[in-house]
């Protein structure tokens, strides 16, 4: 585990491949997250996922925060593991909560699939260029978002 | 509206058939919609949500600890599973130390879990494969393993046994010898279920090169555990990310590199033999001590102190009605499920309720592989698909 941040290998080769893409970076309890600005995300990806001592080839999870009523209001949370370095790292994408709206991930990982569909089922956010954007588990006439952090846990009356 | 495919013009002829939600080889309430030729199926798409149970909502509106009792309700078949995920993610964001016993035991019961999950998997992928015998001898075996679990924490599947900083409560007397009577019996007991099907034509005329999986394809897919090491990738976070002391116990991960149904039986019925050799060495080299981390403001006090210390008596008030503060951050925790990498996304805001808790289940991303296993194949074998991808719908749609 990268304990800090400075010797990170990711950080730093993504800082060389493009400083502009990285907004932010954080770690706790070595856990390290890079906030990429959202219209980079897509290089990005395909960089973790194919260069050479990085290989995050491994998309474990995609999920959102609504961090209600700041702004921006979403939190797009994609969570990358590289099967070669046994690393894991955290991707976040800052959403603004007037057009929720994000690229998808589905050309660079398909497993990306049914998870943007469940961040658009639950949150609301969009994602732009995903195959088949519907609801997952909710039926498709549902009204509103339930993890929101505006939608009451015992739904609307 | 459910989900539906469209005719294509032109291809008029082919059948729309809606399989499940209450097919029974569907294990559960999965839907299937599928477009027929003859007997080939052309396309697939599936429909899932009717178990949904919003349990990432309650979870905002629980303490951490009563959150414990959600995750067994999730995957039924390996609560204590989820307890242990769950529980190490909260632990993580405390930065909790947890006494080894505590973590033996843990280990010892997630691979009996382990066992139990997947003889209910062997069981009911033979019996939707025709192999009627197996399913009883499986149950069989598995009422020995839920009288363990019972034993130890009074209930057979709702457990929740592990709670943050260890255990409940210490097992009690004598419940290492029913763990080592079953252990005694049941090497024997995996024999005669490969005995059955391991080298029978009927199954292997079922399962082999059915479904098939790449690992490359495995990898792109996000599917893990089983469905990864059937197809020939070695990954198993037992060993290359250890949690809870794994790495202080040697076994070794199943692997495969046929990548279709029969690949994926043969790696769970090995993954039985290592699972019970680890429970024999956790047997063996139990710790002694606590098996509650040393945490007074997190971790409940004994009943005896209770009555005797007034400290033990704030403490488990505190606990009660507020709960315990985590600090302000978040981590993601996985562990290594009988499906394979079930992750527990936790934030923290200081309260002591989860800012967000979110599950990454294994069954709903092993599920996106089921349709490239069965587009182009016969429709008698999406059900040997569906068997192999060892689903749990509860888990599936939270």
């Amino acid at each position: 585990m990268a304990a800090d941040l400075e010797n990170h290998l990711a950080l730093k080769k993504l800082w060389a491949f493009d400083p502009e893409a990285l907004e932010n970076s954080q770690v706790f309890r070595g856990e390290v997250t890079l906030y990429i600005r959202p219209s980079h995300l897509i290089r990005v990806c395909e960089f973790l996922r194919d260069e050479p001592g990085l290989k995050f080839s491994f998309l474990a999870d995609v999920t959102a925060l609504d961090l209600h009523p700041q702004e921006p209001r979403f939190e797009v949370v994609y969570h990358l593991l590289s099967m070669e370095t046994a690393e894991r790292l955290c991707l976040k994408v800052r959403v603004s909560g007037e057009t929720p709206r994000v690229h998808s991930l589905v050309p660079v990982w398909p497993s990306a699939n049914a998870f943007e569909r469940e961040v658009f089922d639950l949150f609301g956010i969009e994602f732009e260029g995903h195959p088949f954007l519907r609801r997952l588990l909710l039926p498709e006439d549902w009204d509103g978002y339930p993890l929101r952090k505006d939608y009451p846990t015992e739904g609307y009356r | 509206m459910p989900i539906t495919l469209e005719k294509i013009p032109g291809q008029e002829e082919r059948v729309i058939l809606s399989m499940g939600p209450q097919h029974p080889s569907t294990h559960g309430v999965l839907r299937l919609v599928l477009e027929l030729e003859g007997e080939t199926v052309i396309r697939a798409i599936y429909d899932i949500g009717y178990l949904h149970t919003g349990f990432e909502k309650s979870f905002e509106s629980k303490t951490y600890s009563q959150g414990i009792t959600l995750t067994d309700r999730m995957d039924y078949l390996a609560p204590l599973s989820n307890n242990l995920g769950f529980c190490l993610a909260i632990e993580k964001l405390l930065d909790l130390e947890i006494p080894p016993r505590a973590q033996w035991i843990r280990v010892l019961l997630t691979e009996l879990t382990r066992i139990q999950s997947h003889l209910v998997w062997l069981g009911s992928h033979a019996i939707d494969l025709g192999a009627m015998s197996v399913f009883l001898y499986c149950f069989r075996e598995r009422e020995e393993i839920l009288h363990i679990f019972e034993a130890v924490s009074g209930q057979r599947m709702m457990t929740s046994y592990f709670r943050v900083g260890g255990l409940a409560l210490e097992p009690p007397l004598g419940w290492l010898k029913l763990v080592e009577r079953f252990l005694q019996k049941f090497p024997q007991r995996v024999d005669e279920y490969e005995a059955l099907l391991t080298k029978n034509p009927i199954w292997r005329r079922r399962t082999q090169g059915i479904g098939y999986i790449s690992a490359a394809d495995a990898i792109a897919y996000g599917l893990s555990g089983p469905m990864l090491r059937g197809s020939g990738v070695d990954w198993d976070i037992r060993k290359k990310q250890p949690y809870s002391s794994y790495g202080k116990f040697d076994f070794k991960v199943a692997t495969r590199s046929e990548g279709d149904v029969y690949a994926r039986y043969l790696v769970r019925v090995e993954e039985m033999r290592q699972s019970l050799r680890i429970v024999q060495q956790a047997l063996e080299g139990l710790p002694e001590g606590p098996v509650k981390a040393d945490a007074p403001h997190i971790v409940m006090p004994d009943r005896e102190s209770m009555k005797t210390s007034i400290e033990a008596l704030i403490y488990h008030f505190k606990i009660v009605t507020e709960g315990f503060h985590p600090p302000l951050g978040e981590v993601y925790q996985a562990i290594e499920s009988p499906r394979g990498e079930l992750g527990f996304y936790m934030v923290s805001d200081g309260s002591p309720k989860p800012f967000r808790c979110h599950v990454r289940a294994p069954s709903f991303a092993n599920l996106q592989a089921l349709p490239k296993m069965i587009e182009g194949r016969l429709i008698a074998d999406v059900v040997a698909c569906i068997g192999t991808l060892d689903i749990i719908l509860g888990e599936v749609d939270r």
